[in-house]
């Protein structure tokens, strides 16, 4: 079995690419992948505990992060930068993730013989 | 010599990417590499809509692809439940959605799981995104 980087890019109600991005992590590490997940760029929104997406009617895919430890998804990685710049502190975030600097998610991204970006 | 997955997340016609995984799978074979499978995810899915109907001097993607994967008997895999989030059902799809005439998905195109992206991958040397 191989190690699979799943990238997540975007704000999570922008788009279907969050919902996307927990089918792929859930189901590619029920199937044996050694999954880790990166939220970097505007992905960082997808983990604010503070989201209501019921407002907009969309489901809270978010929610489904919890579930990661239960696959055995352990590597939860988050771009410190990207929190940085959009003014986000890890007391926000609802997962508990390792905050890496960009040279540092680009080391953990060599260790993956596979990489998706949901953009 | 290499074993490539390729996979498709970008829109057939809201980005370049399909084509150019399209060129891409074309290269590697006349090269005499070989393509494991393509796996459709996100909007890379629409692709395989068989009701598509480009004008007849624009680029049609869809007899593309199917002619390619009958030239090399390559596996074009589309994710059931991106595509039937994107109304792209196949004929299984469509009976179990009590839709059993309203089916747009047809070989080459083959309507499968997660679990046919994560074979591709363990058996092929590498994967490139598109």
């Amino acid at each position: 079995m191989k190690s699979l980087a799943i990238i997540n890019q975007s704000t999570p109600m922008a788009n279907h690419a969050g919902q996307e991005s927990v089918d792929l992590v859930l189901a590619s590490a029920s199937f044996g992948q050694n999954v880790s997940v990166f939220f970097v760029d505007d992905g960082v929104f997808q983990l604010l505990n503070s989201q209501n997406p019921g407002e907009v009617e969309h489901k809270h895919f978010a929610k489904s992060f919890g579930a990661f430890e239960f696959y055995d998804v352990e590597n939860i990685f988050v771009c410190k930068e990207s929190l940085h710049t959009r003014g986000l502190k890890k007391a926000q975030l609802n997962v508990s993730c390792q905050l890496l600097t960009p040279s540092e998610l680009n080391a953990q991204l060599l260790k993956s013989d596979n990489t998706i970006t949901l953009s | 010599m290499a074993s490539f997955s390729i996979i498709v997340t970008s829109s057939p016609l809201e980005s370049q990417g399909c084509y150019s995984a399209y060129r891409f799978v074309q290269a590697a074979l006349e090269n005499g590499h070989s393509i494991t499978g393509v796996f459709f995810y996100q909007s890379g899915v629409e692709v395989a809509n068989a009701f598509q109907t480009m004008l007849s001097d624009e680029l049609a993607l869809y007899p593309k692809w199917c002619k390619l994967a009958d030239k090399y008997t390559i596996p074009l895999q589309v994710c059931v439940t991106a595509a039937n989030r994107r109304g792209i059902l196949s004929q299984q799809d469509a009976i179990q959605n009590d839709t059993p005439n309203q089916y747009n998905l047809n070989p080459p195109f083959q309507s499968v799981g997660i679990g046919e992206l994560v074979s591709m991958l363990n058996e092929s040397d590498r994967s490139i995104q598109f």
